[in-house]
């Protein structure tokens, strides 16, 4: 709950070199991966950062190609601020900072060519669609880092399909979703004039301004600022050298779940 | 997936997945799964992956929606679009959910001491990750755990189970491929200290006999499922008392009395 005895004590504590759980400015909370837990989806994956829990489902479907890219598969992405994560989330259509989720993740992946979607092309009109759904099931902060992970692994365990008759094959022997990269994003906030990263839920209430930087090994792939305050050059140049940094070790988690 | 023949549901007695009429089927049940929900429940049925959470008792939000006697219960039942074999589903409760809120809605108004929270809500999310037919049987059964884990006073744990009609068979628990080419479905849901039938839908064909053997079926399957439930509720209370049994933990030092910081 936002309250100002909260937002003096974390600022304060800031101030102090310090953070409310104990971590350095630039941790992560502990995070873990898991895969592969919805099997009837074509792929899945959770993620734990801290308490923040989301789960991602890929279902590939045969569809339509887009107009301006007849030999490429779709990639569709959607995400979803249930209810049961936080006594602030509310049902109805999708809020802005869903879609916001949602699309910042959709982005990464796109850019960094995580699925090969010239390679989801079936016939003359018809493609792969691929679709990815996340699902926000308790929130603490960063669902844009645990969304892409979450994202990018259940992307990189998932079947493929045969479509064979005029039907899809979804059971059975079946080859993996054509993949060609890992993507990881790093959050970081800033408050009180110090810059973190991976805002828990309390940090995210008093945060001034936010980044998001989706990187693969060596570059940038997406980014999005977020909220009113602002960031220097510098800073931002600085926090992608860590994001860049940051990401060896997530890809790395990702990796052993997968099981490279 | 493109509908085939009618499969042979039932062989020597036997059904597809090796159950006999009256097995249910592997059942697991887990409660305070979610951080922030009052209560939570986590159930396996099956192939069935399902989520229940529990908020409120709190502000009935919009304030025309509040009861100034009793609290109201909101519900909301939703299919995760990946949670089928099959398509892609779509985002979002379709007709088919809202008639399923509503119905695990009623289940609960029944059992919740209402009159307790004037003016407030409780709300029940039951979220399915997978699904393999009886999801709303499975939802009613986490649902009541996750509220009896949040400490809001009930009468009663509801329990749910469907039952259905394989040709000549009265059969418990249809899964998916049942469901589809079954003779007739009766989702129940109980409240087994009450003896009340607080759901009951049906569709198919069925002789009164047969009802009243599905619904006697229904209760005898109670026993199991209750006995998960209150073992499920039990459980991370066994784990501390599991963790303490060789007697309480030493108590951490009380500091020596601070002087209060006075602001400058």
């Amino acid at each position: 709950m936002k309250t100002t005895i909260t937002g003096e004590y974390i600022k304060e504590m800031l101030s102090k070199g310090l953070r409310e759980d104990g971590r350095k400015f630039f941790d992560y909370r502990p995070i873990s991966i898991t895969k592969g837990n919805l099997p009837q989806a074509e792929g899945s994956a959770e993620v734990n950062i801290g308490n923040t829990k989301v789960i991602a489902g890929v279902k590939v479907s045969v569809g339509s190609p887009m107009p301006d890219k007849p030999d490429e598969g779709n990639l569709i992405t959607g995400a979803e601020l249930l209810p049961l994560a936080s006594e602030e989330f509310d049902i109805g259509p999708p809020s802005p900072e869903a879609i916001e989720l949602a699309r910042v993740v959709d982005r990464g992946i796109r850019a960094a060519g995580v699925i090969d979607l010239k390679k989801l092309f079936i016939e003359e009109e018809k493609v792969w669609d691929t679709f990815v759904d996340i699902y926000v099931l308790n929130y603490d902060g960063n669902l844009f880092d645990a969304s892409t992970l979450a994202a990018t692994t259940a992307l990189l365990s998932a079947r493929m399909p045969r479509y064979e008759n005029e039907e899809v094959i979804r059971e059975g022997n079946l080859g993996k979703l054509p993949t060609a990269n890992i993507v990881t994003s790093s959050t970081f906030a800033t408050m009180a004039n110090k810059l973190i990263l991976d805002p828990s839920g309390n940090e995210e209430l008093f945060m001034d301004a936010r980044i998001t930087i989706a990187t693969d090994e060596s570059n940038v792939r997406a980014m999005q600022k977020g909220l009113s305050g602002g960031f220097t050059a510098n800073e931002v140049e600085q926090l992608i050298d860590l994001a860049i940094e940051k990401s060896k070790n997530l890809r790395q988690e990702i990796k052993k779940t997968i099981g490279e | 997936m493109a509908k085939s023949e009618k499969p042979e549901l039932m062989v020597n007695g036997k059904r597809l997945d090796g159950r006999m009429s009256g097995d249910l089927r592997h059942v697991r049940i887990e409660s305070g799964v979610l951080k922030n929900a009052a209560g939570s429940a986590y159930v396996e049925w099956g192939n069935n992956k399902i989520l229940a959470a529990v908020y409120g008792p709190r502000e009935a939000l919009p304030k025309h929606t509040s009861d100034p006697e009793k609290a109201v219960i909101k519900c909301r039942y939703q299919m995760a679009p990946f949670s089928s074999l099959e398509e892609h589903g779509r985002t979002g409760p379709n007709r088919r959910a809202i008639e399923i809120s509503k119905v695990t809605k009623e289940v609960f108004e029944n059992v919740i001491i209402r009159e307790n929270f004037p003016g407030s809500e409780i709300s029940i999310f039951v979220e399915v990750l997978q699904s393999d037919g009886g999801t709303r049987a499975a939802g009613i059964t986490a649902a009541a755990v996750a509220l009896a884990g949040s400490g809001i006073p009930m009468t009663d744990i509801p329990y749910a189970v469907s039952i259905g009609k394989i040709g000549e068979h009265i059969v418990i628990d249809l899964n998916k491929i049942e469901d589809n080419y079954s003779d007739a479905d009766v989702p129940i849901a109980i409240s087994p200290r009450q003896d009340k039938i607080l759901l009951l839908q049906m569709d198919g064909n069925m002789s009164k006999e047969e009802v009243s053997k599905a619904l006697s079926m229904a209760k005898e399957s109670g026993k199991i499922i209750t006995k998960l439930q209150t073992d499920a509720l039990k459980a991370p209370y066994l784990k501390i008392s599991e963790k303490y049994k060789n007697g309480a933990p030493s108590m951490p030092q009380q500091p020596q009395e601070q002087q209060p910081q006075q602001p400058k």
